[in-house]
């Protein structure tokens, strides 16, 4: 097991496994994504309050739980190579930051249409759950800028690190504002002691949803990381020989 | 088939946002493929240059 | 730039960061902790005067009325326990009916009714059909209606 991490973690041969593993993140997860949208917007009923407009959740909810996924798994990553050096832990945390930075601007916007017509407002200032979320992508404008005014990588790793850490607090805030303060957002729908309040008409395409938009950026995950891994290792060897090999196609 | 697309008064905002969201995916989808090919051409004119110095 | 211009550039942007969360924070505390006001609060007079405050609550069953042809509406949010009539002139979100829990911002007025200048509606993490629903209305009338038939006959 640890021989078999540590083989992943090294640039190599993380940079030939991804290249294989790419295709079965992208395939299955289109898949489910179109599933989910032609099931959720046109075979699932409306809900009993918010008619049709409740279809926004199909959008919403995949982008706001990747917004935090993005940013734990970057705080994770940051973490892991603060701690125990890892290279390619560095990679991931960097590779994660525009991503989530992109899934929170979408689960913003998307909440913001939905929010109009049925709570009445764009926008509320001060309300938890978005403030949070706002503050979020906040954070990953600020560990991108970090990144990019450092030209030093070792440098650039540690300090974004830092940010990242810091930055951490907000996740379980996000998670928990509609519990610990009153919100306009309502509570959890699927994870729930009581099970989903949700029936499986309407369940089944918002799980496949998330499913596979966790999939699809899995594989925009990977992608980058491996961008940023050849970028470090520009001075390599085996950089220089998967360069020369892709020939004129690169 | 209108009064599918229409969602009860509702298609504005929700396929805006379902558009939003594809148009999202793309852009991140275009910004790896741009992102690797700089980085593999930034890479290919550094080899170069290495190569003319020998 | 030179590398100390960019260390400057990183913790400046880092604590303009920081500035911003801090103050959003901040105003996400002021705004729901100190100006939202219970309705049995303002029943015994206990709410900011000449200041706009928060008001929540389920409208009312038959509350509320309308004037043909304007878009004031008055209705009455209760906490179970205390009522409050509200007024307001605007777009109701598409969300409001009776029975619904809503947010109204806005202050007091001299005759004791909230005179509200916006008015949010919040609904619950439940999802389902209007079908399921109408069941569980008619299934929850039902056994209401069998709670009491027994209440009368002991």
């Amino acid at each position: 097991m640890w021989k078999f991490l540590h083989k992943l973690a090294s640039p190599p041969h993380f940079y030939d496994l991804s290249a294989k593993i790419i295709p079965w993140f992208v395939v299955p997860g289109t898949i489910l994504i179109i599933y989910g949208t032609i099931a959720g917007l046109f075979y699932a009923p409306p809900d009993y309050q918010q008619g049709d407009a409740f279809r926004i959740i199909y959008v919403h909810v995949p982008a706001a739980y990747l917004s935090m996924l993005a940013y734990t798994l970057m705080a994770v990553s940051a973490g892991i190579g603060l701690i125990w050096r890892i290279k390619l832990s560095h990679a991931v945390a960097a590779a994660a930051a525009p991503l989530g930075a992109w899934f929170t601007f979408l689960a913003l916007i998307t909440g913001s249409i939905w929010g109009r017509p049925m709570w009445g407002t764009w926008w509320e200032w001060g309300d938890p759950r978005l403030t949070s979320e706002l503050i979020m992508l906040f954070l990953y404008f600020g560990y991108m800028a970090l990144r990019a005014a450092i030209d030093d990588t070792t440098k650039a790793d540690k300090a974004s690190a830092v940010l990242a850490l810091v930055g951490a607090v907000n996740i379980p805030i996000i998670h928990f504002s509609v519990e610990w303060w009153s919100s306009l957002h309502q509570g959890a729908t699927i994870v729930r002691a009581d099970g989903p309040a949700m029936p499986t008409e309407m369940l089944f395409p918002l799980l496949a949803m998330i499913l596979g938009f966790s999939l699809v950026f899995g594989a925009l995950l990977l992608g980058r990381v491996r961008s940023e891994v050849l970028f470090r290792e520009r001075r390599s060897r085996w950089v220089k020989n998967v360069v020369l090999a892709s020939g004129e196609q690169g | 088939m209108m009064e599918a697309l229409a969602m009860g008064g509702y298609g504005g905002y929700v396929w805006s946002s379902f558009g939003l969201t594809l148009i999202v995916v793309i852009i991140c989808v275009v910004q790896v493929k741009r992102r690797h090919q700089q980085v593999f051409s930034d890479i290919k004119t550094r080899l170069r240059a290495m190569e003319t110095d020998q | 730039m030179k590398p100390r211009q960019q260390r400057m550039l990183a913790v400046g942007l880092a604590g303009a960061g920081i500035v911003i969360a801090a103050v959003l924070t901040l105003q996400a505390f002021k705004e729901n902790m100190m100006f939202y006001v219970e309705i049995s609060e303002v029943a015994q007079g206990n709410y900011p005067q000449d200041r706009n405050f928060r008001v929540g609550g389920l409208v009312v069953d038959g509350s509320v009325k309308r004037q043909p042809g304007e878009l004031e509406v008055e209705f009455a949010v209760s906490d179970l326990e205390n009522e409050l009539v509200i007024t307001y002139d605007g777009i109701l979100p598409d969300l409001f009916r009776e029975g619904q829990g809503i947010i109204a911002h806005g202050q007091m007025g001299d005759d004791g009714t909230f005179v509200a200048d916006e008015v949010l509606a919040k609904h619950d993490e439940n999802y389902m059909p209007p079908e399921v629903a109408d069941t569980l209305a008619k299934h929850a009338a039902a056994k209401e209606a069998a709670l009491k038939a027994e209440q009368v006959q002991p």
